[in-house]
């Protein structure tokens, strides 16, 4: 099956697509209820899979007991690491599902049933008896804990306690992130057909043949033979990115069942532990100033949680590297091996929470040395890298502050904070800083034009469009590289059958699959010309970019919240959010626009509501559904603005672009925090900003 | 159980479990999946549908339960070819991402706009608010509401033009 094609979108003349506000290619799809996720592909005779999951955090299995399950009507199978199909390799624990007797957290997968509805295979699931040799558990996170390890080398520079001693102003506070979870609004789902002509799967991933290369070796199967489909996925933030448990899981239950289709759906609970969560962080943050708070030192030691089935660091010293310059620096990062499930992927990883501390640090050095949050910042921007020594291909955080502030109107900010009493309701204002760095692709990228007749072209390339936009914009890069209106263009993502394709991660996509695009346009004009005839076509690769090595390149932004927090109850509201971005060029204004407002209404989810709640007696999630995982709903959202400078950086690919999926969610928190703050005179260091900080 | 229920105007009869959900009969045996399944708990209302003239989250409500009535779903919004203002509104507006808990989006909000068809914002949200978007940020969805409500069907011809296809 191969990917659909879209009606055609509005025209635009030759050469002039990129930058216009046009809708989407694929909005129609989406309103008539066509558009097919993975779960909506029809297969013939499907059977269903439904996961047994181990109740102890850790531990042996000593005894399954599958009798009552098999014998209830429409149960197939009943698969465990006694019958399962061997895996060949499991170098990556995490996907080595079914293969041992280990359990290594609770909510791990330790046995499935295959049967001919959902319901029988959920029932089934139920009456499946477990035994097993349980240890001790552990899954309390502690920078104060012995068995702390560092996962990165430690940046260290100068002295820093020397200069926390002699500053005239030390910031010396502590800063913590709650566990999160992406929750995507589709719940991950996989539809397996392993049959003589190989394994096909429907799969809601962001990255079809990163997907295919992690699966291959584990199947010992020719890539060749796998085919994943996935033109529309419903959101991933990142539990997308990287193949999970489950997947594999349905890979071994079509493998079971030969010939016949077997279809896995995700409950909205399972999402709490197989497919990631973006790991709690400690951060202490260390900031050392002068009169005109000139930074001199900056520290930041921040630890994190891994799994002892498998590693995944969520690097949260990341931005602090690169943010700020002084000449005294001490950044560590320190991870403990948790009895939890596998941390992973989240909108912004390490990015996200990693600027939460250090940018609320700035708002309390900046209060100490009696300057604006602004002009804090702006005294400290460095000229170079200082994670690296290298220039900046393009740095305008200067600009987003200074145009935020105009746009936001902070010029008359009065700095006292709990001033402001309005009808009963404490007001405030605040604002943090953004980054989010250009990085590589994860994966090769490949893309063929071909033309069809009469000017008409197809552009293949085995993209993800998890709603970012995509689709829409690889089509307006197409058409402009080709020098044909976007109407001429018909854009296929989204299948292994097409050249390869680096994940939708690391907010890459527009730039890598952009580049390419342009790279293969450029190799069809050479080959076949002005006039191609009919069938003509040509390939090219990701091209290199030299520029890479020479400079340090990042988008930058600023992020100003308002908010109101009652008097009497602490109730916090969020009336106004802006941002200033400068992202390079910007593709698609609706479709930026878009991406830049749902991070930062992510970001205000984070810093309001989000958090999941650890029980350490049994080492899972308790809030593990979305009446218990709050997500910011409507009634959260009120003004939400981004906007963005114009930047021209001609280094960082042949398109200017910089990525804009995930620096919306950077520094919100912090902006939010910091406005609470301005707000009540209450430092709230640990998210999220429920009531009770600010009561008593 | 033996059902028949009238689906955007056609009658389906089946023999479905008592414990078949409402959402898994209109996917899987009637085969329509424009109305997505998202959180189990009745939460996301990515599952909302009309059952006769009132919205439910059909991941809550069992396909007996809508024996002998009407059922509504977003591949019944269009009428004779031409897409319902609401969902014009959301091409127009960009009150998508991924597009997954639009359906029931767009089940609401015509809902809505049946019985007050020029809804202030605060209305909008009222109506929406047993509804979760995680990719778009709500203001566009807000959006896409007001626009079907300026754009009601008769004067859409106009309008139409830009989204199209041709």
């Amino acid at each position: 099956m191969s990917a659909p094609v879209h009606p055609r979108s509005a025209p635009t003349a030759p050469g002039r697509a990129i930058g216009a506000d046009l809708p989407r290619v694929d909005a129609r799809a989406k309103v008539t209820g066509t558009a097919t996720y993975a779960f909506e592909y029809p297969v013939p005779h499907p059977a269903y899979l439904h996961p047994v999951q181990a109740t102890i955090a850790r531990g042996r299995l000593t005894r399954i007991d599958t009798t009552a399950a098999e014998a209830l009507d429409g149960v197939r199978a009943v698969l465990w690491h006694g019958n399962a199909p061997r895996l060949r390799a499991t170098d990556n624990a995490e996907l080595a599902v079914l293969q041992s007797d280990q359990v290594f957290y609770r909510g791990q997968v330790v046995a499935a049933v295959i049967a001919d509805t959902p319901e029988a295979a959920r029932q089934a699931a139920r009456l499946v008896r477990l035994d097993y040799d349980q240890q001790p558990h552990d899954v309390d996170l502690s920078p104060h804990r012995g068995d702390l390890y560092a996962p990165k080398d430690d940046h260290d520079q100068g002295d820093l306690e020397a200069a926390m001693a002699g500053a005239e102003h030390a910031l010396d506070a502590t800063y913590t992130t709650p566990m999160l979870h992406a929750t995507p609004i589709e719940p991950h789902t996989t539809t397996a057909v392993w049959d003589d002509s190989g394994l096909t799967l429907y799969e809601s991933t962001q990255g079809a043949h990163f997907a295919r290369q992690e699966l291959a070796p584990l199947l010992d199967l020719d890539p060749q033979r796998i085919q994943i489909i996935a033109p529309y996925v419903g959101g991933g933030f990142g539990s997308k990115g990287p193949l999970h448990a489950p997947t594999v899981l349905t890979v071994l239950a079509a493998r079971a069942m030969f010939g016949r289709p077997v279809k896995l759906a995700l409950t909205r609970r399972h999402m709490f532990d197989q497919v990631g969560y973006r790991s709690p962080t400690i951060q202490r943050i260390r900031l050392a100033a002068n009169a005109q708070g000139r930074l001199s030192g900056i520290g930041m030691d921040a630890t994190v949680q891994t799994a002892r089935l498998a590693e995944f660091i969520e690097e949260a010293t990341g931005p602090t590297e690169s943010m700020y310059a002084a000449p005294h620096r001490h950044i560590a990062l320190r991870a403990a091996e948790l009895d939890a499930a596998v941390p992973g992927w989240i909108r912004g990883p390490g990015q996200c929470p990693g600027m939460f501390g250090p940018e609320v640090a700035m708002d309390e050095l900046a209060q100490a040395c009696g300057l604006d949050p602004i002009d804090l910042r702006l005294r400290n921007d460095p000229d170079h890298d200082p994670a690296t020594g290298k220039p900046f291909s393009s740095r305008n955080l200067a600009a987003c502050l200074r145009e935020g502030a105009r746009r936001f109107g902070w010029h008359d900010r009065d700095p006292a904070p709990g001033t402001r009493l309005v009808q009963g309701w404490y007001v405030g204002t605040g604002v943090a800083a953004s980054r989010y760095p250009v990085v590589p692709p994860a994966g090769p990228s490949e893309a063929t034009v071909r033309h069809l007749h009469d000017g008409h072209y197809e552009v293949h390339i085995g993209a993800a469009d998890i709603g970012t936009g995509a689709w829409t914009v690889l089509t307006q890069i197409a058409a402009d590289a080709l020098g044909a209106g976007v109407q001429d263009v018909q854009v296929r993502i989204g299948d292994t059958a097409l050249p390869e394709a680096s994940v939708a991660g690391g907010s890459t996509g527009t730039m890598s699959w952009g580049s390419t695009i342009v790279a293969a346009a450029r190799a069809f004009r050479d080959r076949h010309g002005t006039a191609p005839a009919p069938g003509a076509e040509a390939s090219a690769p990701l091209p290199d970019n030299p520029a890479t090595e020479q400079f340090a390149m990042a988008a930058f932004g600023a992020q100003f919240a308002e908010v109101h927090i009652h008097a009497d109850t602490g109730e916090i509201r969020v009336p106004r959010l802006l941002g200033a971005f400068a992202a390079g060029r910007i593709i698609n204004p609706r479709t930026a626009r878009s991406q830049l407002i749902g991070g930062m209404t992510m970001g205000l989810s984070m810093a309001l509501h989000e958090q999941s709640i650890m029980d350490p007696r049994f080492g899972h999630v308790v809030n593990c559904d979305l009446a218990e995982y709050h997500i910011a709903t409507n009634a959260d959202v009120a003004d939400i603005q981004a906007h963005w400078i114009d930047e021209e950086d001609p280094h960082v690919n042949p398109l200017g672009a910089k990525g804009i999926g995930e620096i919306g969610i950077v520094g919100t928190a912090a902006a939010v925090a910091n406005a609470a703050h301005h707000a009540t005179g209450v430092r709230v260091r640990d998210l999220p900003l429920t009531l009770d900080h600010f009561l008593g | 159980m033996m059902i028949t229920v009238t689906v955007n105007g056609e009658r389906h009869s089946h023999d479905v479990e008592p414990r078949l959900l409402l959402v898994h009969f209109l996917r899987d045996v009637v085969g329509l999946t424009g109305t997505h399944w998202g959180c189990d708990t009745s939460n996301c209302g990515a599952c909302v549908v009309w059952l006769d003239d009132t919205p439910v989250k059909s991941c809550t409500a069992l396909a007996v339960m809508a024996d002998g009535r009407t059922v509504r779903t977003v591949e019944g919004l269009e009428r004779d070819g031409e897409l319902d203002p609401v969902q014009r509104g959301f091409m127009e507006c960009h009150g998508l991402q991924c597009g997954f808990c639009t359906p029931g989006m767009m089940m609401t909000s015509r809902w809505l706009l049946d019985r007050n068809p020029d809804p202030s914002e605060e209305e909008i949200r009222e109506a929406l608010s047993g509804q979760l978007c995680r990719c778009t940020g709500y203001e566009n969805i807000v959006r896409s509401v007001r626009w079907a409500a300026e754009n009601p069907a008769d004067d859409s011809t106009e309008a139409s033009q830009e989204v199209s296809p041709s």
